[in-house]
């Protein structure tokens, strides 16, 4: 016993810290790759509906997003189905080919994200693809959230 | 003398304080860090129509028309059907062979259009959009399972064995102009 003792004295009792900063260095160099730092502000109101057969899209700064649902008002109320892209509220629909078409010169292989209310009517949707398609953004991807089976 | 003892000095730069500006940049990025992934139903549009140009010719019992109309309602070559059924009559569609005369030639020659109406509920329109996925997920499945023995899910991302699975069940859904009202 008294021999284990002994040996355990001896040991130092210090955790070496040199290779700290490079750990650290790591890990932020990690975070700084993952993030994502532009956000927006939703002016519209969206539940995302659910699917089962969902795919996942890595690419994250390949995606544009569309938003469409009821705009929100003063207090909870909401207000009639509007079109948001980026920071704007669009009041013409017929101006989302210009705008998208801009961003596919900039991005060819632009991922539209299409994030729709679920209570919404799919007409502004079908609207909106329209405008997609003259503006030659074809991948679309219609947002969900993996459905919980009960 | 002044020379003699300037050379003696320390050339290194302090490296202690280092460690804590990674600290002070990493805790920033920790919090603005969303890890969230996008999920989501993909699809791709088919291009803009050029004026005066005739859709190619599509043989009838090549075309699978599902209709999602007003009430929500599920219509397939004007039956109205489950959205649980949806699933298996497209699996039946494609995988058909030319064996019934009114469901597909081939599995390549199948297309499935879908139709909508302006006042369609959205999540009546995922939810069968996603019967149809699944229908060609599970397809697609099957033909990974028998000709690699993995599943679809397992085969490298646009390697040449996805491909080849996708050239045997391609998932040709054509979006169809709504109706006005």
């Amino acid at each position: 016993m008294a021999h284990f003792e002994k040996k355990s004295a001896k040991t130092s009792q210090d955790v070496p810290t040199s290779a700290m900063p490079d750990v650290v260095f790591m890990l932020l160099i990690f975070f700084m790759v993952t993030t994502v730092l532009r956000e927006v502000n939703l002016q519209v109101q969206i539940n995302f509906a659910q699917a089962e057969n969902i795919e996942k899209i890595e690419q994250k700064r390949l995606i544009s997003y569309i938003y469409i649902g009821p705009e929100k008002q003063q207090g909870n109320q909401t207000g009639p189905t509007r079109v948001q892209i980026d920071d704007a509220l669009i009041e013409d629909i017929g101006a989302i080919r210009n705008l998208m078409y801009d961003k596919y010169k900039e991005q060819p292989k632009l991922i539209v994200s299409l994030r729709v209310n679920d209570e919404s009517e799919f007409g502004v949707v079908t609207d909106v693809q329209e405008e997609l398609r003259e503006a030659g953004t074809l991948r679309i991807n219609y947002s969900t959230k993996q459905e919980v089976n009960n | 003398m002044f020379n003699k003892n300037r050379q003696r000095e320390d050339p290194e730069v302090g490296g202690a304080g280092m460690a804590d500006i990674a600290f002070l940049l990493l805790i920033f990025f920790l919090l603005v860090t969303t890890i969230d992934v996008d999920t989501g139903i993909g699809l791709q549009l088919p291009p803009a129509p050029e004026e005066n140009q005739d859709p190619p010719p599509i043989k009838e019992r090549n075309l699978l028309n599902i209709l999602v109309n007003v009430q929500g309602l599920v219509m397939i070559d004007d039956e109205p059907t489950p959205i649980s059924e949806v699933k298996q009559t497209i699996k039946d569609f494609v995988t058909n062979r030319g064996q019934d005369p009114n469901l597909s030639d081939s599995p390549d020659k199948a297309i499935v259009s879908i139709k909508t109406q302006r006042q369609t509920p959205y999540k009546t329109y995922i939810n069968m959009l996603d019967e149809v996925m699944g229908a060609y997920a599970e397809l697609r499945n099957q033909a990974s399972q028998s000709e690699f023995g993995v599943p679809y899910s397992q085969l490298e991302d646009e390697g040449e064995r996805q491909q080849q699975v996708q050239d045997i069940y391609p998932k040709k859904i054509s979006i169809a102009e709504p109706d006005e009202g």
